[in-house]
This record gives C-alpha cells, structure tokens and sequence, in this order.
C-alpha cells in the first residue's frame, strides 16, 4: 500500500458489498415472493432489480428485498416501492423488462411509472 | 447477483453452541434451493448476545434469528430468503408488551441494543473478520492513512491526549499520556496486552475475533506516535479463534503493505507479531508480560522504571490493552471532540462489560462511561432470571469489588468505582441475586488469586493463602469476630506491600464485601448461619414429615444412603414419610432437586 489512492479504491470497490448490511437505504423495492409470485415469475423480476440496482451502483440508497404475499394474487408479480416520508407505490404484472424503466424514472428519477401501477389496473 | 447477506456468528460462544453446523447447513440448503448465487454466508465475530447463540442475522431487513438450530436453517432459507416470509418464532424479540410487528424486529430496536454505543464493537457482527476488504470497507486503515501522510508523531499523540481515553485494561491511566511518556532510545516496542484473564471477562477476545485488524492498524499508529518500528501482541493460548484470526490479519496486512516497510510510501516501517501466554494470569501485568514475552518466567518486576523507559528489551515500551486500541482509530477518523463528547467528566467514551452470572442477557454491552448500573442491569441486560431480586454486581473480576443492589444508581465510569472501593477493571460484570453468599464470592476470587499468585513476593504469595485460610474458617462456622477485624488488617498489609498489581488489588473482593456485607459475616461467624444458603458446613437439610408423601424418590436420589423410612404416617398420606441423618449427609443437594412436592428445605 503506497497511496491513499489505492486504499480509497478498495474501499470503492467493497463498500457495495458491505452496505447491504447497514440498512441505511431511503428507498426500499420490495419484491413479493410468496407461491403465487413466484410461480407468476417473481424470480427473474426480483434479480433484475438486484442486478441493475448493482451495475447501477445505487445500493447505498436503494435496498432490494422481497416479503411474502401481498394479497393480491391474480395481479402477481407484485412489487412495492417505499420511500420515506412518501405514500407506497405498488406495481403490478412485473416483468424483468419493465423493471429499467421502474429504475430509472421511478427511483432515480422521482417519478412513479403510472401504467404500471395498481391504480392503473382496475381491480 | 448477491441479494441478501446472511451473517452467522463465529465468535467463542456461538462457535461452542454450534454456529459451524448451522454455516453448513445454511450452504447445503442454499445449494438445494438454487439460492447460491443470490444469497451470501459470512461468518462475523460476535454478536454480544451470546446466551442466545447460535446467532443469524438476514440482510437487508436485518432480521435477528436467536437459538438457531440445524433443523431450523431448511426453514430460515426455504420461507425467508426464497420467499420472503420471515420466521417470525425465532426472530429475537425482548420488547415488552409488542408482538413482532410483520415478524420483523430490527436489531436496533431491541432492548438490548438501543441504548448500547458501538464504537469498540462497531465491526464485531458486522463484518467478515478474515477479509481485509470487507474491514476497508468500513473506513478500516483510513485513520492510518490520514496519520502517516498528514500528522506528524506529536500530532497523534495530541488527538489522543485531548480525546480523554484512559486505559481499558483496569487501571485507567491516560493514553496519550502513556505515549508521551515514552523515552528516546534506538529501539522503542508497542505491545498489545491481549492476556484477559479475569473469570467472566472475554471483551478482548471477542474484538480480536471480530475486528481483529482495527488492533493491527491502532497498534501501528502508536508506533508512528511513539517512535516505535516492532510491536507484539500477546494473547493467551486459550483464546485459538482470536489468534487463528489475528494471524490471517497480520498476514493480509503484510501483503497489503499496511505492515512492514515504508507504510504509505511515508518512510515509516512497522511490523506485528504475536506471542501466546500460556494463562497465566499474572503475565496480564504489563511488567510481567514483557519478561514472559522475552521468554522468561512470567514474573512481574518493581516498577519504577516504569516500561515506557525501560520496559521489553531494556527498552522504552508502550503497553496497552486490546479495548484501548480499538478505540484510537476512530478517534483519529471522528476527532477528539467527538471522543470527548461521549461520557463523563473524567471517563470519556464507552465501555465494553461482559455480563455474566444472574442475569437474563448474558453477553457483550458497550455502553457510554456514565450509565447507571441500574440501567445495564434491568434495561440492557434484562433484569435478574426467575423474579430474584438482585443483590450486588462484582466488577473488575479478582482485582475488583462489589457494588450492593442500594448503589444501583451509581454512574458507572473510573472514579465512581474506585471510590466504591471498586474497580472498573477489564470490564467482567457478574450479576449476583439474593441466592450468592458474599462471603462465598470473595473466598472465589481469592482461591483464585492463590492459585495465580506467581510467589516471587512474600505479601501476595503468603499472605492472599492465610487470608484465604481465614475465609475457610468462617465458611465452615469456625470463625469468631476477632478473624474478621484480622481479615481486615491482613488485607490493608497485603495491599500496601505486594509488588505488583496482582497482590495489590487481591485482597479488594474481600475488602468490598466486609465494607458492604459485614452483617452477612457476622451471621456466618455469630450465628453460624449463611443467609443466602450457600455455604455448606453451615447448612443443615431436613424433611417435613407431614408434607412428605412417602415416595421414596430422595432416598433413592442421596449417593450416601442418608435418607431412611420412619414409622410415621402422615394424616392423609398413605405411605410413611422419609427422615435424613445428618451425620451421614454430605449436602449435596441431591433429594432437593428430587423432590417434587417441596418437603425438604436446608437452613
């Protein structure tokens, strides 16, 4: 170790990795993952989301994780979107391709993606 | 794409409740579930709430298992990290009065962990002790860096200073003092005394298990304050995960540069090694540790010259204790005022205590100087087990004394204890309830001390054996009121005039006791009675006849045959009840423990 440089870039490279367990994240994507979302196709939404969150290097604001069931079976899968000090948006029919658009107007941009929203799908 | 962290305590504790079976378990059923490469296990150093090891924890919710067990582990991966349904019955819940909201309790939510300050602790549980990346990660080396490339030795030494950190090893002396006492010379040495051991005290050991590269770095540090380019950390052998783990530490130091020559290209060079004691307990005085580390006799020498001008080698030496190591990085990371900004007038910062003996939380608290013991007790530690009520609390181990349930208040940091005639000592707390013997208690800590004394002196080698003598003598309803003012003057000798720490503070447990509980000597010696129904010689059993039944169970239970029929047959029983001799019995307890319907009492 020569350089504060070099230390500072294995701390970069960590931190990701670590931050996951301070749970300091303002936002929260919550993935639901009971029978009836997994068998909708839960699975591959919920990876989308930890893999951009990831490539993206938003995990210190943004965490991932999944709940059991929502209630709402038929309009599975279901993800939830919590932000403090913000009324939760729920999305739902996910799929691993809506979720870059979720990502980036929504969470990054501040903007629900309404279309996709449960307000939007009339129960 | 790693998803979820799942963090497995390996420390001392949940190691010997099982922790390497549920890390295998929680591998073959992640394998099993497909979960491999979403889900991660690393296993952390200690958690603090070791009587619930072993312990889990799920991240990011950040759900506490307790109690896991193998079987549990199919559950835990299968509903939780598959699904996303926490297993609410092994989440750790100690918040009176809620039921687990969704099933989801935030570790720092609970009792035990809300009013606790991590600052030693803060990466014990958090991270992978045996990845230096993961301690990068958490700003670990940064306070080296920030000292080898913009602070000069002085600057560092006046940090600490300001910072008001004393000594955790007991005593309490200022830190940055202790480093600027140290002399010139061409060699100078830091040493780690990492050879805790005092009974029920493991906080050193749980740091070097879980943190063990925040000694590293703060051990190097001192070495650029105080001019020192060798440092040796000494740890009882009995402590193998912590030296398995320091050892890796070391070694990844090394290869990373952040030992050994021109650190941050600054010039400065420093290099660790480790020695083991072989558990002795005098060689955890400083004076005695360094003879032991140049491979002599652990015996301690006459102080002054004091180690800081002539201490391993014949050389200016800075001895401190792992506790107060863990702390000067953050230190130097925060600044001094935020150091200063924690505790009291005189004690700044936190404490780790290990909490032991009656008490519902046993394990490791880190707390601001200045919390009243009633709140460690009751709010932290969660009050005495099976509605007991709490009697003292003995601090400092075998130097220490004892603080009775009247003084519960009493602000815990350094001068409060010692005007109780007490010790902070390394920070061992065991709580003791109406059931514990004071006398007993002192006569513990100083068979131990007996055990322990190295002998090269006369006060603590003779003197802590005849004091014990005199403790024996009362214990067995001997005793008569002139031994205890004799236990009293022989305990002020052998403090005034042992050489070391050792004998200087082994006559305290007795000496608080006397100060505290003299009346309970008194019962001892006058009546010949322990109060508190410990002390065997002083206890007789006996069978309530008309409550005994007749089953026959303590009879079949006594490893003497003290226990016989009589005729008698009580009204409403059918069959004759049981007597004991006392001459034939030895006290066990055995028929006690046997008897279901509450017919035999000791008095």
């Amino acid at each position: 170790m020569k350089s504060l440089a070099e230390l500072q870039a294995i701390k970069e490279r960590m931190q990701s990795k670590v931050v996951l367990r301070e749970g300091t994240a303002d936002k929260r994507v919550v993935v639901g993952m009971a029978t009836c979302g997994i068998a909708a196709g839960a699975r591959p939404v919920l990876n989308a989301f930890v893999e951009q969150v990831n490539a993206q290097g938003l995990t210190a604001n943004i965490t991932v994780t999944q709940t059991g069931c929502i209630g709402i079976c038929q309009y599975e899968p279901v993800v939830e979107v919590f932000e403090a000090g913000k009324e939760k948006v729920t999305y739902v029919k996910m799929t691993a391709e809506k979720v870059a658009r979720v990502i980036e107007e929504h969470l990054k941009g501040g903007k629900p993606v309404v279309e996709y929203t449960l307000s939007n799908n009339k129960i | 794409m790693i998803r979820a962290h799942v963090l497995i305590c390996g420390g001392t504790g949940c190691t010997s409740s099982g922790s390497n079976k549920i890390q295998e378990a929680f591998a073959a059923n992640l394998a099993e579930c497909g979960l491999t490469e979403e889900v991660k296990i690393v296993q952390t150093g200690c958690f603090g709430l070791c009587a619930l090891g072993p312990v889990v924890i799920v991240y990011p919710d950040g759900t506490f298992y307790s109690r896991v067990t193998t079987d549990d582990v199919k559950e835990i991966v299968s509903e939780h990290l598959l699904k996303g349904r926490i297993v609410s019955r092994l989440v750790y819940n100690d918040i009176e009065g809620e039921a687990p909201v969704s099933g989801n309790v935030s570790l720092n939510d609970t009792n035990f962990y809300k009013s606790q300050k991590r600052v030693v602790l803060r990466n014990c549980g958090v991270i992978n002790p045996e990845s230096i990346d993961e301690y990068i990660a958490m700003d670990g080396y940064a306070a080296l860096g920030k000292v080898l490339t913009s602070m000069t030795p002085k600057d560092v030494i006046q940090v600490v200073t300001d910072s008001g950190l004393r000594g955790r090893g007991g005593g309490g002396f200022p830190t940055g003092r202790k480093w600027s006492l140290c002399a010139d010379g061409p060699q100078k040495y830091v040493v780690c005394n990492a050879d805790e051991g005092d009974p029920g005290a493991f906080m050193d050991r749980s740091v070097l298990e879980g943190d063990p590269h925040c000694i590293i770095e703060a051990m190097t540090i001192c070495g650029y304050a105080v001019g020192a380019s060798k440092g040796y950390v000494y740890v009882r052998a009995e402590y193998p995960i912590a030296v398995t783990r320091l050892q890796i530490a070391i070694d990844q130091a090394r290869e990373y540069g952040l030992l050994g020559e021109n650190i941050f290209d600054s010039g400065f060079s420093f290099d660790l090694e480790i020695r083991l004691g072989a558990g002795a307990f005098v060689c955890g005085e400083e004076t005695a540790l360094m003879t032991s580390i140049e491979g002599n006799r652990g015996e301690p020498k006459p102080r002054p010259p004091y180690p800081a001008v002539k201490g391993l080698y014949g050389c200016p030496t800075v001895e401190n204790n792992v506790e107060t190591f863990a702390n000067i990085p953050q230190i130097i990371l925060n600044g001094a005022e935020w150091f200063a900004s924690m505790g009291t007038e005189k004690s700044k910062g936190t404490k780790v205590f290990a909490l032991g003996g009656k008490i519902n939380h046993t394990g490791l608290v880190e707390i601001p100087m200045g919390i009243t013991l009633d709140k460690i007790i009751n709010e932290i530690g969660g009050g005495i087990p099976n509605g007991k009520k709490f009697k003292a609390a003995q601090t400092g181990g075998p130097s220490g004394g004892c603080i009775p349930a009247s003084l519960i208040n009493t602000e815990v940091d350094y001068d409060n204890l010692v005007a109780l005639g007490c010790m902070m000592g390394s920070g061992g707390l065991i709580v003791m309830d109406e059931d514990n013997c004071m006398v007993d208690m002192a006569k513990f800590f100083l068979e131990f001390t007996v055990d322990e004394s190295c002998g090269k002196c006369t006060p603590c080698r003779v003197g802590t054996k005849r004091l014990l003598e005199l403790l024996d003598k009362i214990t067995e309803g001997k005793g008569t009121l002139e031994d205890i003012d004799k236990i009293e003057e022989l305990s002020n000798y052998i403090k005034q005039n042992s050489l070391c720490g050792l004998g200087q503070t082994a006559p305290n447990p007795v000496l608080a006791t006397l100060k505290f509980f003299r009346d309970e000597y008194i019962a001892h010696v006058v009546d010949k009675k322990c109060p508190a129904g410990v002390c065997k010689s002083l206890l007789s059993f006996s069978i309530d006849k008309d409550t005994c039944i007749g089953c026959g169970k303590c009879a079949k239970n006594c490893p003497v045959d003290a226990i016989t029929k009589t005729d008698y047959v009580a009204p409403g029983h059918k069959l004759a009840s049981y007597t004991i001799d006392t001459a034939k019995c030895i006290k066990c307890g055995a028929c006690i423990a046997g008897c279901k319907f509450g017919a035999i009492s000791k008095k």
